[in-house]
C-alpha cells in the first residue's frame, strides 16, 4: 500500500543523496592542485552518468534481485517488470522505483569516494573501466550480502543502516589498495601539495552534510520516527566530530583549521552512517568523538608513518570511519531506537559486536582481493597511471584538454 | 652582480628548483606569466590543445647572483628546463647595479646571498 508521505520523503532523500556526488567532487576538487581540479570534477560527474545507466541495465538487479545469498539474480535486468507498485520485500509503502532510484545514488557515490586515493595521477580511460568493473564485482555483491533479500550477511544478523559496510568499508579498503598499487605522486618530498581552494572544500562539505540527511534518514525508507532519529544522530555525530578534530589540531599543532574541522565532520558522518538508524543522540556524540580521534590518528600519524599517498584521505576518513562506525554499531545499538534492529554490547548483547566485526573483516578481505585483481587487469591492458610528463603538466590539460582558471582574461 | 630572468615551462618548475638547490642557489622569485615566442602560441606541450594565437602560460624566475654564481645558475636552469622542444623558454642576463637588503641595509654582493 503506497503511502504518499513516505514516497515524497524517499524521493526527496534520493535527490539529496544525488547532490552528495557533486558535493564530493568539490570537496575533493578543492584539495587537489589547480591543474587537476577539473579531472576530479570530471571523474565524479562521469561516475554519476555511467553508474546511473549501469544501475538501470543490470546494477540494481545484481544488488537487489532475490536469488542466493551471494549475488543478485538477473531477474530485474533493465528494470524489467518493475512497474509502478511497491515491492514489499524492501519497502512496502513506497513505489519500487522510489527505492531503486534512492539506492542508485548510493551505487553512484561509492566508487566516487575512491577517487581520493589516486587523484592527480590516474588515467581517465582506465579509471572509467576500473569504476564500472568495481561497481559490478565489488559493490554489487557486497550490497547484496548486506541489504539484498537472502543476502548471507543480512541473514547472519549484521546491522548496517545506511552503508558503513556497503559504502564506506568497500570504498575505503579499495582506496587503500589502489593507493598502494598506483604509488606516490611525483615530487612530493620538496613540494607538499597544498589544497588549491579550501572554500570549495567547505562548500563540498556543506553539500555532503546536507545530502547525508537524505542518505541516513532516507534509509528508513519511510517518514517515521526511525528516520527522524537517524536525522538527529547524523547531525549530532557530524557536529561532535568536527569540533573534536578542531580541538585535536589546536592541541597538537597550535591552531585549529577549517580544513581539519570539515574533515572531522565528514569523518563523523561516515562513522555514524551504519549506526544512524539504531543509536541514541547521546551515543551519536560518543560516536562523533571516537570518529575524529581514530581518523585523526589515521590521517596524521599512520599515513605519514607508512608513507602511502592516499592523496585526499579516502581511506583515512571514509575507510576508517566506515569500519569504526560498523563496529560501534555493535556497541551502541539499542532496540529502544529501532525495534527492528538489535541491542549492542552496551545494551547487553555482546554477540552483536562480534557479528559486526566478522562482517567488516570478511567484506574488507573480499574488497581488497577483488579490487587488487580488477586493478591489475586494467593496469595490464590500459595502464592505470598517466605518464610522468602528463602528471607534471596536470590531468586537466592532458586528460581533458581543459583548464579551470585563467591568469589574465 | 647579475640579474637573471628566465622564462620556463610551468611543469618544469619543480625540476628547475631542484637543480638550483643543488647548485646552492636558494634565493629565487617566481611568478606566473603569459606570453609566446616565435611560434605565436602554437606549442606541442599542451598535447595539441587548440592554442593558436593565444598566450601561453609560463613561469618567470628572477634570480640575482654574484658573478661567480652566474654560470652555475644558468647551467642549473638549462638542466632543469630543457626538453629540446619548442617552448622550453629563454634566459636573460643583465648587469645589476645595486642590491640592498632591507632588514640590515647591507649593500652590494653581501646583500645578495
Amino acid at each position: 500500500m503506497i503511502n504518499a508521505g513516505d514516497t515524497a520523503f524517499v524521493l526527496i532523500s534520493a535527490a539529496m543523496v544525488m547532490l552528495m556526488t557533486p558535493g564530493l567532487a568539490l570537496f575533493y576538487g578543492g584539495m587537489v592542485r589547480r591543474k587537476n581540479i577539473l579531472s576530479v570534477l570530471m571523474q565524479c560527474s562521469v561516475i554519476l552518468c555511467v553508474l546511473s545507466v549501469q544501475w538501470v541495465l543490470f546494477g540494481y538487479s545484481l544488488c537487489f534481485a532475490p536469488s542466493n545469498g551471494f549475488f543478485g539474480s538477473l531477474h530485474w535486468i533493465g528494470l524489467n517488470g518493475i512497474g509502478l507498485g511497491p515491492y514489499d520485500g524492501y519497502a512496502p509503502t513506497i513505489p519500487h522505483q522510489a527505492f531503486i532510484i534512492f539506492q542508485a545514488m548510493f551505487a553512484v557515490i561509492t566508487p566516487a569516494l575512491i577517487i581520493g586515493a589516486f587523484a592527480e595521477r590516474i588515467k581517465f580511460s582506465a579509471f572509467l573501466v576500473f569504476s564500472i568493473l568495481w561497481a559490478t564485482f565489488v559493490y554489487a555483491p557486497v550490497c547484496h550480502w548486506v541489504w539484498g533479500i537472502g543476502g548471507w550477511l543480512r541473514n547472519y544478523g549484521v546491522m548496517d543502516f545506511a552503508g558503513g559496510i556497503v559504502v564506506h568499508t568497500t570504498a575505503g579498503i579499495a582506496a587503500l589498495v589502489t593507493t598502494l598499487m598506483i604509488g606516490r605522486r611525483k615530487n612530493l618530498e620538496h613540494n607538499v601539495p597544498a589544497p588549491h581552494n579550501l572554500p570549495f572544500v567547505v562548500l563540498g562539505t556543506a553539500m555532503l552534510w546536507f545530502g547525508w540527511f537524505g542518505f541516513n534518514a532516507g534509509s528508513a525508507l519511510a517518514a517515521n520516527g526511525v528516520a527522524a532519529n537517524a536525522f538527529m544522530v547524523t547531525n549530532t555525530a557530524a557536529a561532535a566530530a568536527g569540533l573534536v578534530w578542531a580541538l585535536l589540531e589546536w592541541v597538537r599543532n597550535g591552531k585549529p583549521t577549517i580544513f581539519g574541522t570539515v574533515t572531522g565532520a565528514i569523518a563523523g558522518l561516515a562513522t555514524v552512517t551504519p549506526a544512524s538508524g539504531f543509536v541514541s543522540p547521546l551515543s551519536a556524540i560518543a560516536i562523533g568523538i571516537l570518529a575524529s580521534i581514530c581518523c585523526f590518528i589515521g590521517v596524521s600519524i599512520i599515513k605519514p608513518r607508512f608513507g602511502y599517498d592516499d592523496s585526499l584521505d579516502a581511506f583515512g576518513v571514509h575507510g576508517i570511519g566506515g569500519m569504526l562506525g560498523t563496529l560501534l554499531t555493535g556497541l551502541f545499538a539499542s532496540k529502544a531506537f529501532n525495534p527492528a534492529g538489535a541491542d549492542g554490547l552496551f545494551f547487553g548483547n555482546p554477540k552483536q559486536f562480534f557479528i559486526q566485526l566478522y562482517a567488516v573483516a570478511v567484506v574488507a578481505l573480499y574488497t581488497a582481493t577483488v579490487t587488487f585483481v580488477i586493478y591489475k587487469l586494467v593496469d595490464v591492458f590500459m595502464g592505470m597511471r598517466v605518464k610522468e610528463k602528463d602528471e607534471l603538466i596536470g590531468l586537466d590539460l592532458t586528460q581533458h584538454r581543459e583548464r579551470a582558471y585563467t591568469v589574465i582574461e | 652582480m647579475k640579474l637573471i630572468i628566465a622564462i620556463i615551462q610551468p611543469y618544469k618548475l619543480e625540476e628547475v628548483k631542484e637543480e638550483l638547490y643543488k647548485a646552492d642557489v636558494n634565493l629565487i622569485t617566481v611568478s606566473e606569466v603569459l606570453g609566446h615566442g616565435r611560434q605565436k602560441g602554437v606549442t606541442e606541450v599542451y598535447r595539441g590543445a587548440k592554442e593558436t594565437g593565444n598566450l601561453l602560460r609560463k613561469i618567470r624566475l628572477e634570480i640575482a647572483v654574484n658573478d661567480n654564481f652566474l654560470e652555475p645558475t644558468i647551467k642549473a636552469i638549462i638542466k632543469g628546463a630543457k626538453t629540446g622542444d619548442t617552448g622550453d623558454g629563454k634566459i636573460f642576463v643583465m648587469d645589476l647595479k645595486e642590491c640592498i637588503r632591507i632588514r640590515t641595509e647591507e649593500r652590494g654582493s653581501t646583500a645578495i646571498g
